[in-house]
């Protein structure tokens, strides 16, 4: 296993009193792609969600232990939770395109974060940011002639793709992806696929799946959940082939979840 | 009396349901014709009453002369049109900075037990009668502006007209425009924190994922997304206060002059009909000039709704 780049220490989540992690201590590690599965409700999203802290969006979430980015925790103190956000970004299982164009879309979190958009004014610096991730989400072609529509015109499967763009237009270290493809059709499933696997040479990505065809087409390192508490978890072919626990053995086969 | 087979009663029943189906439809395709007709009615009604003045004198001078001497039979009604302007003006900016900031917090800053809190005392404001309004303007709002808002405001800002205190009284537009915006904070702050609670909680966490703070989440995706519904809550509230008559003619001072200042007195429309109506009848005409005056009203809150309409058909649409 190459570096870790996440280190998430003895993590618990609840919800009021349902207790949705339970102790889940894991690496996960750089530029590969990670993929979480388990059966509906075993706490994949809200594994993903604390990575990134949205959790905190939820009200009546607590949290305890440790997730580590580059040997930091996330939850520390002084740590401020923009700047988390910014260096783990998400793509969520619908598209939420924002209410603005396309351009707006890719250019929005550039923007708010003040990165050198505008380096020496004119804005064709932004232009040609904005290209490069329409394109590294393969989505250009498609809407180069109509940047400033509405992105609300897109069909879902191209919303999803530039939610993609403008996930990755922060350029972040670490891509959180919750079932990224379940409200796709097949098609731009494929496509999403495609471009996750394109990035990961610069970028860490952990994708929750609930689809284990997904999970052997895309990933290098697998995790999987049960009841809210980590079987197994351990580079991809190892676990598909020769999985170690009981649970974990019986998921794969299909007997469970 | 035969026994009915099962496929008879079922008939039956079918022909009842679909009977109480066809009247309940009529029924309500009924109210709603009424409702929508309420507009048109009322109008005309009031142009009938207020012909004889409409018939005798020019539209150009009952809208825009400055003369109000009822018993010369001289019915210039600009003062009051600007009264009602003014003091709805007033009210409106007095009003919508700090309800809408108020609304924001609410929905999207406050935690839910500030919420549940908050919500129903501001609800209770809205369900105040007018007349407490009125006779806490008249106690703490009046006083308050004639001896220490208006003098601080004339000293500080007095070069600009608009701030001048030539009335010692307290009782000005000022007053009025206090009373008044007090009375619409409930109704703005719960209309457009409704309208921004409705906005997907995806959207907004589709900004928080990017690393925007929620400041920023708030101005450019949620307020963007909710604009249109938080223009209906201003309406909404301006309609209140545009139309609210007791509160105002309580500490507006009722004298009919064109304003220059905030802090001058004025007489809004309503004010001189609820002063007025059933008094001083024997005045020849001046029966048809109150008439005409509720029908200046219907014609200007018509002329702002279709514009806000207008605005927002435009927005919703690009
Ligand atoms: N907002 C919430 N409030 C209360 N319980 C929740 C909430 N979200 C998730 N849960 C609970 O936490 C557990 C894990 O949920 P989740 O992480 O969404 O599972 P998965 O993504 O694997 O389907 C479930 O039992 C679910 O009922
Ligand atoms: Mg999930």
């Amino acid at each position: 296993m190459t570096e870790p780049l996440i280190e998430i220490r003895d993590l618990n989540v609840w919800y009021g009193t349902e207790h949705a992690l339970k102790g889940i201590t894991v690496d996960i590690p750089a530029r590969q792609i990670t993929a979480v599965i388990g059966p509906s409700g075993c706490g994949k999203t809200t594994l993903l969600r604390s990575l990134n802290r949205l959790l905190e969006e939820t009200e009546g979430t607590r949290v305890t232990g440790q997730v580590l980015l580059d040997g930091v925790n996330i939850y520390d103190r002084g740590v401020d939770v923009t700047e988390v956000r910014t260096r783990v970004g998400m793509l969520a299982p619908k598209p939420f395109p924002l209410p603005m164009s396309i351009y707006d879309n890719v250019a929005y979190g550039r923007r708010i974060h003040g990165l050198p958009v505008l380096d020496k004014g004119n804005g064709r610096h932004l232009d040609r940011i904005v290209e490069r991730y329409l394109r590294a989400a393969g989505l250009w072609e498609e809407v180069k002639d109509r940047l400033h529509s509405p992105a609300s015109g897109l069909s879902t499967g191209q919303q999803q793709r530039l939610c993609l763009a403008r996930a990755l237009a922060v350029e972040p270290e670490v891509l959180l992806c919750d079932e990224p493809t379940s409200a796709l059709d097949p098609i731009s499933a494929q496509r999403i696929e495609e471009q996750l696997r394109a990035i990961k040479t610069e970028t860490t990505i952990v994708v929750v799946t609930h689809s284990l065809r997904q999970a052997h087409r895309l990933a290098d390192y697998l995790i999987f959940l049960w009841l809210g508490e980590l079987v197994e978890a351990g580079p991809a072919r190892q676990v598909f082939q020769n999985p170690r626990d009981e649970r974990t053995r019986a998921y794969l086969a299909g007997d469970i979840g | 009396m035969a026994w009915r087979t099962r496929e008879q009663v079922t008939a039956v029943i079918r022909q009842r349901r679909r009977r109480t189906d066809r009247l309940a439809e009529r029924l309500m395709a009924a109210l709603s014709a009424a409702c929508v007709l309420l507009v048109p009615l009322i109008a005309a009604a009031l142009w009938l009453r207020a012909w004889p003045i409409l018939r005798t004198r020019p539209l150009g001078d009952l809208l825009f002369s400055t003369v109000w001497r009822p018993q010369q039979g001289a019915f210039g009604f600009f003062p009051f049109i600007m009264g009602t302007l003014w003091v709805t003006a007033v009210a409106m900016v007095l009003a919508v900075p700090p309800s809408l900031l108020t609304a924001i917090y609410l929905a999207e800053y406050a935690p839910p037990r500030l919420r549940a809190v908050a919500n129903p005392l501001i609800d209770l404001l809205a369900g105040i009668p007018s007349v407490v309004y009125g006779v806490w303007g008249v106690v703490v709002v009046v006083p308050l502006v004639g001896q220490r808002v208006g003098p601080l405001l004339h000293r500080w800002l007095g070069v600009v007209p608009l701030f001048r205190q030539d009335n010692p009284t307290g009782y000005s537009i000022l007053a009025g425009g206090i009373v008044l915006a007090v009375m619409v904070f409930p109704i703005i702050i719960a209309v457009a924190q409704d309208v921004i609670r409705a906005v997907p909680q995806g959207l907004r966490e589709a900004s928080l994922a990017l690393g925007a703070t929620r400041w920023q989440t708030v101005r450019n995706v949620v307020l963007r997304r909710a604009w249109a519904g938080v223009m209906a809550a201003i309406m909404l509230g301006f309609s209140r206060a545009f139309g609210e008559t007791m509160a105002v003619l309580m500490v507006v001072g009722n004298i009919p002059q064109v304003p220059r200042s905030i802090l001058d007195a004025a007489y809004p429309l309503t004010a001189l009909i609820a002063n007025n109506y059933g008094e001083m009848m024997s005045i020849p005409l001046y029966d048809a000039a109150l008439m005409g005056g509720a029908l200046i009203l219907l014609a200007i809150v018509l002329v702002f709704n279709v514009a806000a309409r207008a605005v927002l058909v435009r927005w919703v649409g690009s």
